[in-house]
């Protein structure tokens, strides 16, 4: 058996999401445009966790005003984000449920606009926090996930 | 700018001062005669609706104004292809006010993220129609005297009548509101609306089957049509449409100040017979809905009138 003991280099700027469910990291990638980065991206699968069994982690070597984070709010608020700056983490953020989101989701409701005007923006809004609820902004048809 | 895209766009105060706003116009039609001159309203229906669009026309005829438009999309540029945003700023530099109904749900918030003048929501699927609800409102007032310590009895379709829904939405922000849901099980209130609007802000109601068991309680009889185009089944529609018809007989179970109302058109839920009950406001309602529209524009353009 391989001991899981990969390891990279700290990062001087940039950010480390921890605690990403095992598997979920590309997905990640994709929706914080990572791709469209010029920048160092580590992704990390499988990785061991005494609190998870496994864990993915990313880690972004970037300046940390380039990233909007708020949607991994609403992918997994459980993720921990790191920031780091001049060596050091000066901030874990605490991740809060976006009030909006755009163009992570798509409305199913067949009625909506958004069903024949392939322009629109796919745009859903947070109408109830403690039941965790987002609506399409034009139909207010519920997403379920 | 302001737009209309649901009925509870308006504060329970704004609601208010546009139902005064709209019985003033009933009592003092001549005022407003010329509030609107050398303005254009554009009526654009992705799908046809005979009432709606004539009483929003009617409105700016009645204010002086003139109307444009289409009734259908097969007669406008939708049928080439043209997006709502498009349509919205195009006709905006034709128009100075657009009411807009079309089948897709949010088509309407589309076209006021892109116009230049204010949209009115006149309908969009099974979303929304708050103009709808705003005539609702003022009828009740008008005739019943008040929006609150009201019991209402909302007959029929139930789960697809978004008249329904939206006068649900919009009567739970007034005191002492009781309802009365009945349909047969099949047409039932959608859950969603019982728990995150009646449950949730504790608004007292009860669902009966029969509607003569409901009748003699209510201030409020408010009848809907089992709508053909919400089924996918034509023998569904054919096995329920008739399941809940008012008429005289029932009429007899009714208090002596209840009053019938219907969004119309209707089918055959109220017999003829009722047309001449002193009780059924139907009709009124109609005409209502012309002074709730004029109140409308005139509220969203701006206009006061001394």
């Amino acid at each position: 058996m391989i001991k899981n003991s990969l390891n990279l280099s700290t990062l001087s700027e940039g950010f480390v999401l921890d605690h990403i469910q095992a598997g979920k990291s590309m997905e990640i990638y994709q929706h914080l445009k990572l791709d469209k980065l010029d920048c160092v991206v580590a992704i990390i699968k499988n990785a061991s966790s005494n609190k998870m069994g496994k864990k993915d982690i990313i880690k972004i070597e970037c300046p940390i005003d380039v990233i909007d984070l708020d949607i991994l709010g609403f992918i997994d608020h459980n993720i921990t984000v790191n920031i780091i700056q001049n060596d050091k983490i000066i901030e874990k953020k605490r991740l809060t449920l976006p009030q909006k989101i755009t163009n992570v989701i798509k409305c199913k409701n067949p009625r909506c606009i958004t069903s024949i005007e392939q322009q629109l923006d796919h745009v859903f809004v947070l109408t109830d926090p403690e039941n965790i609820v987002y609506r399409c902004q034009y139909c207010e048809e519920k997403y379920n996930r | 700018m302001r737009h209309l895209m649901s009925p509870l766009d308006f504060s329970v105060e704004e609601l208010n001062e546009l139902l005064d706003l709209a019985n003033d116009i009933e009592a003092n039609p001549q005022k407003y005669a010329n509030a609107c001159t050398g303005k254009k309203l554009a009526t654009l229906f992705f799908e046809p609706s005979t009432r709606t669009r004539l009483s929003h026309e009617a409105a700016m005829l009645n204010l002086g104004g003139s109307v444009l438009g289409f009734s259908s999309a097969d007669s406008s540029s939708a049928s080439k292809g043209e997006t709502v945003s498009d349509t919205a700023r195009m006709v905006s530099c034709y128009a100075d006010i657009i009411a807009m109904r079309h089948p897709k749900e949010g088509a309407p918030m589309v076209a006021s993220r892109y116009s230049s003048v204010p949209i009115i929501n006149a309908g969009d699927g099974g979303h929304q129609h708050p103009t709808q609800t705003l005539t609702d409102l003022l009828t009740i007032r008008s005739i019943g005297g008040r929006l609150d310590n009201l019991t209402i009895g909302l007959c029929g379709d139930l789960k697809f009548g978004r008249t329904v829904h939206s006068l649900i939405h919009a009567l739970v922000r007034y005191n002492n509101i009781k309802f009365v849901l009945i349909s047969p099980e099949e047409l039932r209130l959608p859950g969603y609306i019982r728990k995150d609007v009646l449950d949730k802000g504790n608004v007292p109601y009860e669902e009966v089957e029969r509607l003569e068991d409901a009748i003699p309680k209510l201030d409020v009889l408010y009848m809907t049509r089992v709508q053909k185009e919400r089924f996918f089944n034509e023998e569904d529609y054919i096995r329920m449409k008739d399941f809940y018809i008012l008429d005289a007989k029932k009429m007899e179970l009714a208090p002596e100040n209840m009053m019938v109302l219907h969004p119309l058109p209707r089918v055959n839920e109220i017999a003829v017979e009722v047309d001449d009950d002193p009780r059924a406001a139907y009709f009124k309602q109609a005409q209502y809905g012309v002074y709730v529209r004029m109140a409308l524009i005139l509220t969203l353009l701006g206009i006061q009138v001394s």
